[in-house]
């Protein structure tokens, strides 16, 4: 890699690297991101390489080893081009078929190409994806796209000029102003203005200040960051370079949790092959401008997310909350003045610097601009990561993109936010969703995690799975998180067991209130949102368990009961052969019954009759 | 430089960014405190010093031991919001500690007798840290810490094996406010003395307490002796 000394430089680099860019070749873009690789890309990838070998074709046909397109259920995913042609559950064997079929002759593979799960149409090509359709990929777009470990694919798409836009053509005010305009908050949670933090840092006296990119990602089932990092590197390095120059820092980190193997070493490499060529390191872009970047791992608690424990964490204590102020911008890493942003919120920078800040702050709604990377899991059909503006409903990406809940069950609820965001009922559905709409209906934003759940989910049971997870996850330093999330979880876990009664209602709202009042960080600050909006929304249930001892979802096992519809049931006797307790009885073709002392609610029965005979009472 | 501040309607001076309870102290406002002492950094962990502060028009709950006071700033000591919340404090200690005295005054006093929450622990430890951070922070030792995370947090030594480096100055003894570290006779050490907490044994001294004759105890105890009479004439 030749070293880069000026902005002109990087110039003529990205113009030869495009001009040595063989057009005629076929490029096959193949997922080695972690989801594509549980499930065995890096053989798939051995398989193809093997076949062009064969072929003799290592000239015409590129495979380019890229970060996640977002579908990972669905992997290994490829994108064969020129033609666009989107393969997924792609197998080793079939690289043969891939190969000679849809490389050497241009015939589509069916059994390849995405199925609509509804309405069974196969999908050809990537640009067809009924999924990406409402999206809107700004953040994300690189990923898939690019090989995340060269430095050639990400200049050649753009990459860096921001950067040497804002070295030759800005100063660091001016900088921080377009990220103040531009209207970009934090996607690490919180959703603070970006720029202001930037700017207030700036303003921070000191000579020494420190950059840190938040990639810790604790919510459990979300993974936009570590795509991000795996899938895009660059751009969250470049973001970050531009942030160390408006505010005046020479260091920067980027903490990574140790379960990320992946996201370190697509990093660890970016960020050598950024030094090799002069874009990190002394004198960068001949401006005299210094900033060097240090990866971090994460032992891998929830709370280490938080900036104050990151920092301390970082600093080699353990990472434990501390009370702000002083706030990290005065006073962060080993007392500096430090700007801690998440990864996704560094990775909006370069496009904001580009396209400018007009540009940036006509996407999203008035007060969040912008797009936002969701990670839409649980009861929906189609999973994954999706990108959108913001102010898309909650219908659009649940039934649009999601493509609706799964096996035609009913839409109950979407949790938001992580462990500590809210349920957001079928009534809010058509909600724009920013960051003011989620916390008015007693959510967050978060990281962009959305669960969705259907009417198998009992809230009050939702309610406390999240809070025994933050319970195990609180640091335990301050007593309104720690005692009070111990109360609350042993007045859910009542309800649950069918010991619930008078006042427990009440008794859970106080303590949330005043959790969220007192509470030293944002972990007990945040953490009665489950409990406050499962209330709100879902009260009703909760009444059904304190007063009439009924689980209308069939969860909590000592309040409910299995039934048999006699009207429904033919008799076939499967029921009765899969029961482990024996507890089923009936002659064939004849109905069936639950004998509810022996039954033990492991709902076996319940998934396995076709009829739906079986309910819950 | 100094600032004034208003609290509970008081008009007072003190140094700008100092914690909100000097002001308290200085306009003879008591503040009940669990995790707070002089000699230590603050901490702000058993959220018992919270106060509600009016700053730049914004009005919320802060702990007075470690929020730095500002320009303009109006405090309020013991509003409805602040009483309940110091109420509820309590009664979750209580839940956690029900035989400790100290917490059973507390909650007489805020007028709670008994915690509507049914749970009952074992515990005499509200880990307010301060056995940790005195041992830290004034002897220089650290043979004590807080290990492990949310529920299972305690104070132990190192590994909860018999710690090496633990002077048995006693210090922690005088210092938490609940009983929870004992200094106990054990007849299996020279001096016929230990301490005894819940988790953690703390190895006597190497030396026998024969502290006259050891110099590098002789400075430790001038400090300590020091601070632990200054905390001891408060009150205590
Ligand atoms: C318990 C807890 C966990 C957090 N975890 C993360 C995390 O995993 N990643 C992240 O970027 N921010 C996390 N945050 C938010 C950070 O404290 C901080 O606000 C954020 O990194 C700032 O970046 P932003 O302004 O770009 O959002 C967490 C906050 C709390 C209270
Ligand atoms: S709110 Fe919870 S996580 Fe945060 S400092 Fe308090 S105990 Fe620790
Ligand atoms: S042992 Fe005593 S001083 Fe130490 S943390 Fe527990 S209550 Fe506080
Ligand atoms: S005395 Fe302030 S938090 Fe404990």
């Amino acid at each position: 890699m030749q070293k880069i000394r000026t902005i002109s430089d990087l110039e003529d680099i990205r113009e030869s690297i495009l001009q040595d860019k063989d057009s005629e070749k076929t490029i096959i873009r193949l997922c080695l991101s972690t989801g594509c690789r549980a499930q065995k890309s890096l053989k798939v990838n051995e398989a193809l390489e093997n076949e062009i070998k064969k072929y003799g074709l290592q000239n015409k046909i590129e495979i380019k080893k890229t970060g996640c397109h977002g579908f990972c259920e669905m992997g290994p995913i490829m994108v064969i081009e020129p033609a666009n042609i989107f393969y997924c559950n792609v197998k080793p064997k079939y690289a043969g078929d891939i190969i000679s079929e849809t490389v050497l002759n241009g015939n589509v593979i069916n059994r390849l190409l995405w199925k609509d799960p509804l309405t069974k149409e196969l999908t050809k090509t990537e640009k067809d994806f009924p999924v990406y359709r409402k999206q809107r990929k700004n953040v994300f777009y690189n990923s898939g796209k690019i090989d995340p470990t060269d430095i050639d694919d990400y200049i050649a798409a753009g990459g860096y000029s921001a950067l040497g836009k804002a070295l030759a053509t800005m100063t660091p005010p001016e900088i921080v102003k377009t990220v103040v305009d531009s209207g970009l908050r934090g996607r690490g949670g919180g959703g603070f203005p970006t720029g202001i933090k930037w700017r207030i840092c700036s303003a921070a006296p000191g000579d020494i200040k420190y950059i840190i990119a938040n990639g810790d990602e604790g919510d459990p089932g979300a993974f936009m960051d570590r795509s991000l990092m795996e899938g895009d590197p660059h751009a969250i390095i470049e973001g970050m370079i531009i942030a160390a120059f408006a505010i005046g820092a020479n260091q920067g980190f980027i903490y990574i949790r140790k379960e990320y193997p992946i996201a370190i070493d697509h990093l660890s490499i970016a960020i050598k092959q950024a030094e090799e060529c002069g874009l990190l390191g002394n004198d960068i872009l001949g401006t005299g401008f210094n900033f060097t970047i240090k990866i971090d791992r994460g032992a891998g608690a929830f709370v280490c997310g938080e900036e104050t424990a990151l920092m301390i964490s970082i600093e080699g204590r353990s990472g434990i909350p501390r009370s702000r102020p002083p706030y990290p911008a005065f006073e962060g890493l080993w007392g500096k003045p430090t700007v801690i942003n998440n990864v996704e919120t560094f990775a909006n920078i370069p496009k904001i610097i580009l396209k400018g800040a007009d540009w940036y702050s006509s996407i999203g709604t008035s007060t969040s601009k912008g797009t936002k990377i969701f990670s839409l899991v649980g009861k929906v059909r189609n999973t994954g990561l999706i990108e959108v503006e913001m102010g898309t409903t909650l219908r659009e990406i649940i039934f649009d993109i999601g493509g609706g809940v799964r096996k035609g069950k009913r839409f109950k609820a979407v949790q938001t936010g992580g462990p500590s965001g809210g349920c957001i009922p079928i009534s809010r559905i058509d909600m724009p969703i920013d960051y003011d709409s989620l916390k008015d209906a007693g959510a967050i934003m978060g990281s962009g995690g959305m669960i969705v759940m259907d009417e198998t989910s009992c809230m009050v049971d939702v309610a406390r799975y999240f809070i025994n997870f933050l319970l195990f996850e609180s640091c335990g330093k301050c007593i309104p998180c720690r005692e009070g999330l111990k109360q609350m979880h042993h007045i859910l876990t009542n309800i649950c067991e069918g010991l619930g009664e008078k006042g427990d209602i009440e008794r859970l709202e106080e303590l949330a209130h005043f959790m969220m009042a007192t509470s030293l960080c944002g972990l007990g600050g945040t953490a009665p949102n489950p409990v406050l909006s499962t209330i709100r929304y879902f009260r009703d249930e909760y009444d059904a368990h304190i007063y009439d001892k009924k689980c209308s979802a069939g969860v909590c096992k000592n309040l409910f009961e299995y039934v048999i519809d006699a009207e429904l049931c033919n008799g076939c006797t499967i029921c009765k052969l899969k029961c482990p307790e024996k507890a089923i009885s009936g002659e064939k073709k004849k109905p069936h019954s639950i004998n509810p002392l022996l039954c033990i609610k492991c709902g076996i029965c319940f998934n396995l009759c076709k009829r739906e005979a079986i309910r819950v009472k | 430089m100094k600032v004034s501040v208003i609290i509970d309607g008081q008009m007072v001076q003190i140094e700008q960014g100092a914690p909100i309870i000097d002001a308290a102290k200085k306009a003879g406002i008591f503040i009940p405190t669990l995790c707070y002492h002089e000699a230590l950094k603050p901490y702000g962990s058993c959220c018992l010093c919270i106060v509600e502060v009016i700053q730049d028009g914004q009005r919320r709950l802060v702990t007075s031991c470690n929020f730095p006071a500002a320009v303009g700033m109006e405090i309020f000591t013991n509003t409805a919001r602040v009483r309940q919340s110091r109420r509820m404090i309590v009664e979750l200690l209580l839940v956690r500690c029900p035989d400790v005295p100290l917490l059973q005054t507390m909650a007489k006093q805020m007028g709670t007798g008994l915690s509507r929450f049914k749970t009952r622990e074992a515990n005499e430890c509200i880990l307010c840290g301060l056995c940790v951070r005195f041992c830290e922070e004034v002897v220089g030792v650290g043979a004590i810490g807080l290990a492990n995370r949310g529920v299972d947090r305690e104070v132990a030594t190192p590994f909860k094996m018999a710690s090496d480096v633990c002077i048995g100055c006693g210090s922690c003894t005088y210092i938490c406010p609940t009983g929870c570290i004992k200094m106990v006779s054990d007849r299996k050490t020279p001096n016929l003395r230990s301490l005894k907490m819940g988790n953690c044994s703390l190895v006597p001294c190497p030396n026998s307490y024969q502290c006259e004759t050891c110099q590098i105890e002789q400075e430790f105890f001038k400090d300590i002796k020091r601070v632990i009479a200054e905390f001891r004439s408060k009150g205590q």
